[in-house]
């Protein structure tokens, strides 16, 4: 055998050693990635434009002020939050008007069974007819589209908010 | 009652679990991969050396190819959930080292006397053998628990036999190894597993307790007084192992898989460096009084000094795999062309340094990764299976193999001072082999447990109008845990903010 065989045999050996690890570490991120446990985020995403109020990464937004801005919407009324990926894919809430806590924590409205997700993550909340989404210091964040959210933020029907693996939004 | 109970319509929080039963492609796949690295480890062992395939070529890639058929088979039955990635980093493992020993007895060198790979792969048949039945007749790890104490017993048992006259054998200073039936076995390999076993149950049991508030000192929160009785006894055991046996290894892995688990179990960092200042106070004072332990050390901290590196017993071991380290660089002299038989034992407690060698730094942190991989799947395991026993067992064997490699790492590397264990999967030795392999199966079953989709009701169902989200991640056996009670849903409305 020659010494230039034995040389490409010779790094191929080690190209290998590194395609099974790094093959690995991608079945790995599979588990990891809180993007790929929710299937069809994308798709969704490009079909529903993002509500105008999405604050910039970042900014620490106040509440926004209830009224006219808020009733202008009339996107319809929402009167259901479903699971739209995730573990609990399929459930759905009914909106009672009162504020909903989602998170691992026994005691929330949603239980979320996702080690991704705080064990108070997230609140959604209505106000002067208006839906509005707070990460409540979530370890992972809370997410709209790419967006992660800092704050109070309104939502629209049929925008998915992210939180840990699992996706919820608001239904007509 | 809740508002939110009362006005639940009735198709609401219906969930639609669809339980999909894996393909496990993945696996497939990662174990054509790491069969195809070993196959052709074997196959450049030969290439390199003299341009043919290796005596016993066939007869081991066969027994690879056919024991790795079967652990896949038999986890598609028994196991279908588990961890795809685990299996065939072990496989990987035992592939190349089994490779390396190949071409240690091939070179036919003095120093390679001892290496056999037909023997090892036996071992590895017999490990692979042994882990498929664990995996098959084990049906719940959880079944476990019920031998926390019978665990301590064999424990111990198995720690001290090695000290009966008439059947303890004393290998190069330390006395570890039990011969029975014409086999020695080393009797501390499987000792790991029970006393894993031991701690699993005896903490999550006791976990409160030991998290409970203590004195604050500097911002730490300290356990008290009496409950350090545990931490004690394991304390002298491990010191009786570096005593009696003269086995610093063993008495590490034992002191640090127990430091482990306890943080693991309470979350309090007290106990890291309560378990560091003790074992550093142990091993200080063993430096002082044991010359078969001083003698590590000095070969350790004055690696290079000539007179210990002459020296019977002295560094020229260690520093041999030094040089071999050295000379195989960056990408490594290729199987078969470096020098790895130069250095005694460099099938067993040197097979690091064989490997760094020959496969050069690109090919050893390609594997010190396959470890790493492996154990991340041992932890990952233990973040998501649900009862507090499965976390502590998971973590606990993850934790033990991470302890070992790091030892036995730091050792050849002169990090830390040698201590004589063997890389898991890959040095040579029945015990080690067979003790990891069974290491390998209960985190399969673990991980299958952790993975599998809940037959309890499902979380989110609905029973009769109310959602009981959480009802899925209650076990019978785990009552006592308490985040893990089922709870009905409250409407929580924390803000009273504009809901009027």
């Amino acid at each position: 055998m020659s010494e230039l065989t034995f040389t490409l045999l010779r790094l191929g050996y080690l190209v290998l050693l590194w395609v099974f690890v790094l093959t690995a570490i991608g079945v790995l991120r599979r588990d990891l990635s809180t993007r790929a446990g929710a299937p069809g985020r994308r798709k969704r995403r490009a079909a529903v434009p993002q509500p105008a109020g999405t604050p910039p990464l970042g900014g620490q937004q106040p509440v926004p002020p209830p009224g006219p801005r808020a009733a202008s919407r009339g996107a319809g009324t929402p009167t259901r939050l479903v699971v739209t990926a995730g573990p609990l894919q399929g459930t759905s809430l009914p909106l009672t008007g009162s504020s909903i806590l989602i998170g691992r924590s026994p005691g929330s409205t949603l239980v979320l069974d996702d080690d991704y997700s705080s064990s108070r993550h997230a609140r959604i909340f209505p106000q002067g007819g208006q839906w509005f989404v707070e990460d409540l210091g979530s370890t992972n964040g809370t997410f709209i589209g790419e967006q992660q959210i800092h704050g109070v933020v309104p939502l629209s029907p049929g925008v998915g908010v992210q939180i840990g693996r699992s996706v919820v939004e608001l239904q007509g | 009652m809740s508002a939110l109970d009362q006005q639940l319509p009735d198709d609401a929080g219906r969930v639609q679990p669809r339980p999909r039963r894996p393909l496990r492609l993945s696996e497939l796949w990662l174990l054509i991969l790491a069969l195809t690295a070993s196959i052709g480890a074997f196959a450049l062992v030969g290439l390199g050396m003299d341009d043919t395939l290796p005596t016993g070529f066939w007869r081991e890639s066969l027994a690879l190819v056919g024991l790795t058929l079967v652990a896949h088979v038999v986890i598609r039955i028994k196991a279908p959930y588990a961890d795809q990635v685990i299996l065939p980093a072990v496989v990987l493992l035992n592939g190349v080292g089994l490779a390396m020993i190949m071409r240690i007895q091939n070179s036919g060198a003095r120093l390679a006397a001892g290496a056999d790979v037909g023997r090892n792969t036996l071992w590895s048949a017999l490990g692979v053998l042994v882990a498929c039945a664990l995996i098959w007749f084990l049906k719940d790890h959880r079944a476990l628990r019920k031998l926390t104490y019978t665990a301590m017993v064999v424990s111990f048992v198995l720690l001290f036999s090695s000290l009966v006259p008439g059947i303890g054998v004393t290998i190069r200073g330390a006395q570890r190894w039990v011969n029975i039936f014409g086999f020695s076995i080393q009797p501390a390999e499987f000792v790991k597993i029970t006393l894993v076993i031991f701690f699993a149950g005896y903490l999550v049991t006791n976990k409160d307790t030991l998290a409970l508030a203590g004195p604050k000192v500097l911002g730490l929160q300290l356990p008290r007084i009496r409950d350090l009785g545990p931490i004690i006894l394991v304390w002298i055991a491990s010191l009786a192992v570096l005593i009696l046996q003269r086995d610093l290894g063993t008495s590490l892995l034992l002191f640090g898989i127990f430091v482990a688990m306890l943080y693991l179990a309470t979350d309090r960092i007290s106990w890291v460096l309560i378990g560091m200042v003790l074992f550093a106070g142990g091993a200080v004072a063993a430096t002082q009084a044991f010359t078969h332990v001083q003698q590590r050390m000095t070969g350790w901290l004055h690696a290079m000094d000539p007179d210990v590196f002459n020296a019977p017993g002295g560094s020229f071991q260690l520093v041999s795999g030094l040089f071999g380290m050295a000379n195989g660089g960056m990408l490594g002299t290729g199987w078969g062309r470096g020098f790895p038989y130069l250095v005694p034992f460099s099938f067993s407690d040197f097979m690091y340094t064989s490997l760094a060698e020959e496969l050069g730094l690109t090919g050893i942190v390609a594997i010190l990764l396959v470890f790493l991989v492996f154990v991340e799947r041992g932890l990952r395991t233990a973040i998501t299976v649900r009862d507090g026993f499965g976390k502590l067992l998971a973590g606990g064997l993850a934790f033990s193999v991470a302890i070992q490699v790091f030892v036995v790492v730091g050792g050849v590397t002169r990090l830390l001072p040698m201590s004589g264990m063997t890389l898991p999967f890959m040095a040579q030795g029945g015990s080690s082999l067979l003790s990891n392999w069974l290491i390998a199966a209960l985190l399969i079953r673990v991980s299958d447990a952790a993975r599998r989709p809940s037959s309890l009701p499902m979380r989110g169902t609905v029973a009769a109008g109310r959602i009981v989200p959480d009802a899925g991640a209650t076990h019978p056996a785990d009552a006592a845990h308490p985040s893990t009670t089922p709870t009905e849903v409250i409407s929580t409305d924390r803000t009273d903010r504009g809901n009027a």
